[in-house]
């Protein structure tokens, strides 16, 4: 049901634009959706997280493939792949709260990237459920803000998507 | 040093000239603020003629009949904001059946994109869901390179309108002019030809086939492939119908012609595309008003090939068995090479016992309706126009009632001969279709079947009939009230006519004379073939038949809306 979804694109303006025109239109649901340029500045590399059943994987697929600016489709849910998110989340570290927070961050190989007297900012990198597992084993009382990137993906071994 | 000779030009030569390099010849516009550059250019050269309409939505309506009837790409001219706005409608209508179409818009200077300037409207943002592709161009540089992409990409794969906008300070803009002789794009290259193994398996399918059945749609229309399924289809006997978009892709006149499929389509057409167990869908894409209830067609078994140039069209509502994606000639041709070559062919006992059951059903004369009426019936004034034009006109038609009765009773041997809005139905098409058409064909016989409610959508296009002399055949079919909107509300509500009725009519006659153009109003049965004829032969004038017919005449058969094809109401 859920697939990680990999476009290349040309790198223009108003491509991103069509492919979440494409979503909206046609009523596909979209979980996530990441974009940035390819070490080929003249190509960019979305990764979309979507849901659905197979026929409606099979027509957004072909939907995308349609877009004029689109050079590849892959789904990464076909194969063996990895994907990771990026969250950064700041939480109050004050009082005993505040040694409990660097241990929690530990335990999950977060990094304490921003310290003030009152909050730690936390990153963390990882699949979606495991940033989830992260927001779920602190005190949720203790969340000041969270930003997550959504996820990124890539095929395992000889998958490569390039052109 | 570099000795070629090179051309600085401005923007605005450069779009003329760009559209001279792809031969062009007639373009479809209203000039404004944001393209005054370009049309000063084109004051200033005779080789694109262009054609001044009255309304934008007529412009795109015009291009848009310009390629339909020639194979050519239409291209259209507007100014940025309402120019566009206006525009939207024809080309969304363009979108929907897929026809090559340049749609080159202008807009405000570059500086003022985004502040909300004069007449500014995100043109690229207002028509992504509505074509092909568009580009906005913000360099001078870049313009010659993105007209000649526009061009390519309309007319090739799955054709539709792409769109150029352009920034008017652009057009002042100079560079040298170099137009590209090919395109390349990494991300744009459209199969053509069909799988090979894949057009095997569908030539294996229909060689045990007991009860095969041919769709085809409107890309058998754009991909020029009507003498290819011809030769095919009666090389092997089959059963062949067209859609509304494919009309003319097989002869009507052809016994092994079913009728068109749908919601209003023939009972044999609509039971055989039920019943058959292979089904080789061509150029078509299985919609609504087409196939119904998706559920209920399929409840019987059926083995589907489905052959189309854009993949996206392929097990979109209908899940399909041998899917072919290729350009539809080169597909045919490798089916009748295989044939020729001995191929085995659908058993010849099967397929007559299936042409039986077919001619059972066709026996129901499912388009049957009151000869001896004493109102004129619409479907009467139809068969006239056939008869008396022999089968030859160009018909464009508006939507509604008429619609569907010049689709059943106009039978088109050959295609680009009807055209209407199929996808997007829209009201308003028929007259600027038919200048269009008209332009492309300026010695064909060009008639536009319409409605009273229609034809007033695009109404103030006589005034540019009258300019450009087009004398185009007017059948207004005219029972006061928007008819399919009647026919429904008499079916399914009830018979409230909420606002269907139109009242406050002009006066027709008068109407057409004020714009200096030849009206009549025909109110008795055996005044139709008299004034067909007399409209007919003033070849010079526009002719505006006004036929007073029947206000209760309904369209069968219908199937319902959420219906199966079987579940047909019958006259």
């Amino acid at each position: 049901m859920r697939h990680i979804i990999s476009v290349l694109l040309e790198n223009e303006a108003g491509a991103l634009s069509r492919v979440a025109g494409l979503f909206s239109a046609r009523g596909y649901n979209i979980e996530s959706l990441t974009v940035a340029p390819t070490e080929d500045e003249s190509l960019s590399r979305m990764t979309l997280v979507t849901t659905g059943s197979d026929e409606v994987i099979e027509q957004i697929t072909k939907q995308l493939n349609k877009l004029i600016e689109v050079v590849k489709v892959v789904d990464l849910s076909d194969g063996d792949h990895i994907e990771r998110e990026l969250m950064l989340v700041k939480v109050r570290a004050v009082g005993k709260d505040r040694e409990e927070m660097k241990r929690m961050a530990d335990i999950f190989r977060g990094r304490i990237i921003g310290v003030t007297d009152k909050d730690y900012t936390i990153e963390l990198t990882g699949t979606g459920s495991k940033l989830d597992a992260f927001l779920g084993a602190i005190d949720r009382s203790a969340i000041v803000e969270t930003v997550r990137t959504g996820a990124s993906g890539i095929g395992r071994g000889d998958r490569i998507l390039k052109i | 040093m570099d000795r070629v000779k090179t051309e600085q030009l401005t923007g605005a030569e450069i779009v003329v000239r760009c559209l001279q390099e792809e031969g062009v010849e007639c373009v479809f516009g209203y000039p404004g603020g944001a393209v005054l550059y370009i049309y000063d250019a084109l004051f200033k050269q005779d080789k694109v003629r262009h054609v001044l309409v009255r309304h934008e939505q007529g412009a795109a309506h015009a291009a848009d009949g310009y390629s339909r009837a020639s194979q050519k790409v239409g291209v259209c001219l507007v100014t940025s904001g309402p120019g566009v706005t206006n525009a939207v409608t024809g080309i969304a209508t363009a979108y929907m059946d897929s026809i090559p179409m340049v749609v080159i818009t202008g807009q405000v200077p570059t500086p003022a994109i985004g502040l909300d300037a004069f007449q500014e409207v995100d043109t690229v943002g207002i028509t992504r869901p509505c074509v092909k592709h568009n580009f906005l161009v913000k360099n001078v540089r870049d313009l010659a390179g993105t007209i000649r992409k526009a061009f390519y990409l309309a007319s090739t794969g799955r054709p539709g309108p792409v769109l150029v906008d352009i920034p008017k300070d652009v057009t002042t803009h100079v560079c040298e002019f170099h137009y590209p002789e090919t395109v390349t794009m990494r991300s744009y290259n459209p199969t053509r030809k069909g799988h090979a193994g894949q057009i095997r398996k569908a030539v294996q399918l229909l060689a045990q086939a007991q009860r095969p059945m041919v769709y085809t749609g409107g890309g058998v229309v754009l991909s020029d492939s009507a003498p290819a399924l011809t030769e095919w289809v009666r090389l092997l006997g089959l059963p062949c119908t067209n859609t509304l978009m494919g009309l003319g892709g097989y002869p009507g006149t052809d016994p092994q012609f079913l009728g068109m499929p749908g919601m209003h389509g023939t009972y044999q057409a609509n039971m055989a595309m039920q019943h058959c167990d292979v089904l080789f869908a061509i150029g078509a894409r299985f919609d609504d008003r087409v196939i119904g209830n998706p559920a209920h067609f399929a409840q019987n078994p059926r083995r589907i090939v489905h052959i189309d140039i854009d993949p996206s069209s392929i097990s979109k509502r209908v899940k399909v068995d041998v899917p072919i994606v290729g350009n539809i000639p080169d597909v045919l041709e490798e089916m009748l090479r295989l044939f020729r070559g001995g191929e085995t062919r659908p058993a010849a006992a099967a397929l007559q016992a299936w042409w039986e059951q077919i001619e059972q059903w066709r026996a129901k004369d499912c388009l049957k309706y009151d000869r001896a009426s004493q109102i004129i019936k619409p479907q009467f004034v139809i068969e006239k126009l056939y008869e008396v034009t022999g089968g030859g006109a160009i018909v464009t038609s508006d939507v509604g009632q008429h619609q569907m009765w010049a689709a059943q009773f106009y039978k088109f041997d050959l295609p680009r001969r009807w055209i209407n809005s199929g996808g997007l139905g829209t009201m308003g098409f028929g007259l600027p279709a038919a200048m269009g058409a008209r332009l492309a064909n300026p010695q064909a016989t060009v008639a536009c079947v319409t409605g009273e409610s229609s034809i007033q959508m695009c109404l103030q296009e006589l005034s540019t009939c009258k300019q450009y002399r087009l004398p185009i055949k007017i059948v207004n079919l005219n029972n006061r009230y928007m008819g399919m909107v009647r026919q429904w509300q008499e079916f399914f509500h009830g018979n409230r006519y909420s606002e269907s009725y139109m009242d406050a009519l002009p006066d027709f006659v008068k109407l057409a004379e004020s714009y200096g153009h030849i009206g009549m109003r025909i109110e008795r049965p055996e005044d139709v073939e008299g004034a067909l004829k007399e409209a007919l032969a003033r070849k010079k004038d526009l002719v505006f038949m006004d036929f007073i017919t029947d206000q209760t005449e309904n369209v069968f058969p219908m199937v319902p809306g959420g219906k199966g094809l079987s579940e047909m109401i019958l006259v």
